[in-house]
């Protein structure tokens, strides 16, 4: 009759998981299509899920020492996976099914290896546990209730498993009990003293001790953050195999809706990123925003949109209908305008995520959403919106004065024909009076390397950047369009950036487009140069920058991974590598200015920017380098802050180089 | 009932440069845009519409291009735009312009009747301030001009209170319904369209009125309508002026030293 009973509850059980799990995943398919390509190159896809799920390769990464624990959990429960499976089945089907029922040749390996996994199972709980009570990180919900339930069923779950397998050694029914050291030890430390005539009744109360639990889990994961034991590695495996994550384009279609203001707006790959977060944190504890004290939180952005179709979904699949508001903040499951005009689109949230979630582009469309469909935006983007879009800069300064920077220097027009490279100057090399001085410096350098290059002048026109991460994306597609009319129009094939932002802008956001530029960041650019012997440096010039400490641009290294050129450039020019800050390369500190922050006021928190530039300051330098004009007026303005100006100079790569110049 | 918005398109005037020879416009290559005053009045009349239900009209009289404007005035929420555009409006001063967009406005007046018309207070290219009034003294409408806030319209009682600037004070105002309203930069903050309206107005109607269907008398229209006739445009001659003091090692003393001298050139009266 027992046998029965179990095989009911059993069967009850494993049917209510997987219909909790059909009711979630249901809600996936409400997203809009994908517009990037989730399944191609499987071969890249597979590597890519053996190395980052399998090999947890971003659990353990980035300092997260702790991650450590996590892939001793992981792969505890791999193994447990196939042990927990033969206990389902048994108890589906008693006395059919069971790893007993094996050549001893398997059993025994297994059995050693299940043992193995349970122990380093239920040591990896009790550090996550002793690690939330004790020393609780700052970024991490480390003590919510869903983390301890889940801890407890683990760590019952184990016990179980080894009372159960005891109690049998001590019964003597168990054949493989030489493999088995743990339960062994249980064995003879707790049942020794056992009579034999109450032993089954340990075995059958071990057994439905680790039943119920077992069973309790499962049904407990669709409904808690642990769901990401489920989505976690399809995530990884639809991850974008591009290393930038390019905003994709919108299709301006009379009756179409723009950007994200409703939770199935988003695409089905969005709101499985919110599936799969497991709110560890790692986002938030490298969000600049969140770090300065900002409204925004990249986890409960994520987790906001997960709670938002978990709300909303059913009402929406019966009649298209919404409770619950995406965009207004307030409440669990909605996110207020200001989180998601803080963003600085720096992308350290996306560049630590251990399963890929893609925070920037999915809050990107819900700020196009405001913009597009709203109007609904901060008072000083209006003006910006309205200069660039009437006289292709941010300032609105009349596009006659472009050239103005030139002065008395050596700069030709760009020559159809004749020029090899456009050297595409940008909004702040025209017209910031701090910037123009870096144009100068690259002219300078230009001219020495002897290559043919030459300028747009007053026919340059702004890539259109900030329009697109502001989600603008209106205007923004009218401007590229124009620009790529232009280029075509030209003849122009290579093109050199002085801005990160323009580059990242013109190789990656216009590739959509069918354009292929060969664009080239200065900081590359002199590089090669310096490499195949084209400039001229005199390195004795190295003393006057003193301790040079470099600075990371997000568009330059996270978005484009070009962390060596500039050390190597500054290496070769003062004799020294530069002194690096404590955040650098992938995990740099944004300098505040992404994402159009640099046109917005920063009202609330510290300054990003003040963050940054103390954080410099520790290494006492002399001279602060960067490579981008955004991090250059950041860095000026935040020193002028805490008034060090009479302390420290923040210099453009290509100054520096321009300065040795022989 | 109908605001009427006066909307002019002019050229960027921060593009706009004068042939140094020939003391004309150099026209070519300076894009036109909305004349920036016009989209206060045009903001303002949106407001109105949302909070009285009004229907906005937009009318403008210039080349054909001047569609641009209007099409981006329906993306803003304009109900209806109309383009007084002909070769006969050419050439106009503000006496001629005035003409044209009072007869359009009594033409509207035919269908809806007109609560009021609101206008920039100037535009960029000519400066005149004039065609506003003129609109107002042809239709004789109450005239409130520099108007940076509008308390209340009351539209049993036929009456508009409104906030005039002037030089240092401000004036409360109260007028009899239909008046003209020219307003002030600082009377709102524009808005921007969003996406939908701005694809809907990309093809939606501009009507066109030209002398046919205004019939005015050739005489008080365009050039030959035109009190005033342009002689000469030139850019006023600019002198580079002289460095005093030194406002960086002593900002009191260089101060001191330039009232002084503002004191001397009956330029400062204290």
């Amino acid at each position: 009759m027992l046998i029965y009973i179990s095989t009911i509850i059993f069967a009850a059980a494993i049917a209510l998981f997987f219909w909790s799990c059909y009711r979630r995943f249901r809600l996936l398919t409400l997203g809009r299509p994908e517009p990037k390509n989730r399944f191609n190159d499987i071969g890249k896809r597979i590597g890519g899920v053996l190395y980052y799920a399998f090999g947890q390769r971003c659990t353990v990464s980035h300092g997260y020492r702790f991650g450590w624990n996590h892939l001793v959990l992981f792969w505890s429960f791999m193994i447990l996976l196939i042990a927990n499976t033969e206990f389902l089945l048994e108890g589906l089907f008693p006395d059919s099914i069971s790893f007993s029922l094996l050549p001893p040749g398997v059993y025994h390996p297994l059995a050693v290896l299940i043992e193995i996994a349970s122990v380093l199972a239920l040591l990896a709980v009790c550090i996550a546990v002793i690690r939330r009570l004790a020393f609780p990180p700052s970024y991490m919900e480390a003590r919510s209730v869903d983390a301890f339930i889940i801890l407890s069923l683990i760590a019952l779950l184990m016990l179980a498993f080894f009372g159960l397998h005891a109690s049998e050694i001590a019964q003597g029914t168990e054949k493989a009990a030489n493999f088995m050291p743990v339960s062994n030890f249980v064995a003879s430390a707790f049942f020794s003293d056992v009579p034999a005539g109450s032993l089954n009744g340990y075995i059958d109360a071990f057994w439905w001790l680790h039943a119920i639990v077992l069973l309790v889990f499962l049904n407990y994961l669709p409904y808690s953050k642990h769901m990401h034991i489920l989505t976690g590695i399809p995530n990884v495996y639809l991850r974008s195999l591009t290393k930038v994550n390019t905003q994709p384009g919108e299709d301006f279609k009379k009756g179409n809706e723009f950007g994200v203001g409703r939770i199935d707006q988003f695409t089905w790959k969005n709101l499985t990123d919110s599936y799969s977060c497991t709110e560890c944190g790692r986002c938030s504890d490298n969000c600049p925003a969140t770090i300065t004290g900002k409204m925004l939180n990249p986890r409960l952005v994520i987790h906001n949109m997960k709670i938002n179709l978990l709300v909303n979904g059913p009402g929406i699949m019966k009649n298209k209908e919404t409770v619950l508001p995406l965009i207004k903040g307030g409440i669990e499951g909605s996110v207020a305008e200001q989180v998601l005009w803080d963003c600085t689109t720096c992308g350290a949230c996306m560049e630590v995520c251990p399963v890929f979630i893609e925070h920037v582009v999915e809050i990107v469309d819900m700020r196009r959403n405001l913009v597009e469909m709203k109007a609904k935006v901060p008072e000083e983007l209006i003006a910006l919106f309205e200069n660039i879009e009437q006289r292709s800069n941010p300032w609105g300064i009349a596009p006659g004065d472009r050239t103005k920077w030139t002065a008395d220097l050596d700069v030709k027009p760009f020559e159809t024909g004749k020029t090899e490279y456009l050297f595409y100057v940008g909004c702040f090399g025209s017209f910031d009076a701090r910037s123009k001085k870096v144009s100068q410096a690259i002219s300078k350098i230009l001219n020495a390397s002897g290559i043919s290059w030459g300028i747009l002048g007053k026919e340059e026109l702004c890539c259109g950047d900030s329009m697109r991460r502001l989600g603008n994306e209106f205007v923004f597609d009218r401007m590229t369009l124009e620009n790529i009319r232009m280029f075509k129009e030209k003849g122009i094939k290579k093109v050199i950036t002085q801005c990160p932002h323009c580059y990242n802008t013109f190789k990656n956001d216009y590739r959509q487009y069918g354009v292929e530029l060969e664009v080239v960041h200065h900081t590359d650019l002199i590089y090669d140069m310096i490499k195949s012997g084209k400039l001229n440096l005199d390195v004795n010039d190295a003393k006057d920058f003193g301790n040079l400490v470099f600075h990371d641009s997000c568009y330059l290294g996270r978005y484009n991974g070009i962390y060596e050129a500039p050390r190597n450039v500054i290496a070769s020019v003062t004799g020294r590598a530069p002194i690096e800050m404590e955040r650098r390369k992938d995990r740099s500190f944004c300098c505040g200015a992404g994402g159009g922050r640099m046109w917005m006021e920063e009202d609330t928190g510290n300054l990003i920017n003040v963050e940054r530039v103390k954080e410099a300051m520790k290494k006492d330098p002399k001279t602060i380098c960067v490579c981008c004009p955004y991090c250059m007026t950041m860095f000026e303005d935040g020193i002028k802050g805490i008034k060090a100006d009479d302390k420290v100079q923040v210099l453009d790569l290509a100054e520096i180089v321009s300065r040795a110049l022989k | 009932m109908l605001i009427v918005t006066c909307v002019k398109q002019v050229p960027d005037t921060t593009q706009v440069k004068v042939d140094p020879v020939t003391g004309t416009l150099i026209r070519e290559g300076v894009p036109f845009i909305i004349n920036p005053f016009d989209t206060y009045a045009l903001e303002e009349s949106l407001r109105l519409k949302e909070k009285y239900g009004f229907r906005v009209a937009v009318i403008s009289m210039g080349p054909p291009n001047t569609e641009v404007t209007l099409r981006k005035a329906l993306s803003l929420g304009a109900d209806e735009v109309i383009l007084l555009s002909d070769r006969a409006f050419g050439g106009a001063d503000t006496l001629a312009t005035s003409m044209v967009l009072a007869e359009a406005i009594k033409k509207l007046g035919k269908k809806d009747e007109v609560a009021m018309v609101i206008c920039g207070r100037q535009t960029i290219d000519g400066d005149t301030a004039q065609v506003g009034p003129g609109i107002a003294t042809r239709l004789g409408y109450s005239q409130l001009t520099l108007v940076d806030h509008i308390e209340n319209v009351d539209l049993n009682a036929k009456k508009i209170r409104v906030r005039r600037r002037l030089e240092g004070r401000h004036e409360l105002v109260e007028a009899p319904l239909p008046a003209m309203i020219a307003v002030l930069r600082e009377i709102n903050r524009p808005r921007y369209p969003t996406v939908p309206m701005r694809i809907f107005a990309q093809d939606a109607p501009v009507i066109l009125w030209n002398n046919k269907e205004m019939g005015l008398r050739e005489d008080t229209i365009g050039l030959k309508g035109s009190a005033t006739q342009v002689r000469k445009i030139f850019s006023p001659h600019r002198e580079k002026g002289e460095i005093i003091g030194d406002g960086v090692k002593d900002p009191q003393a260089s101060a001191r030293l330039l009232v002084e001298r503002l004191k001397e050139k009956n330029i400062l009266i204290l």
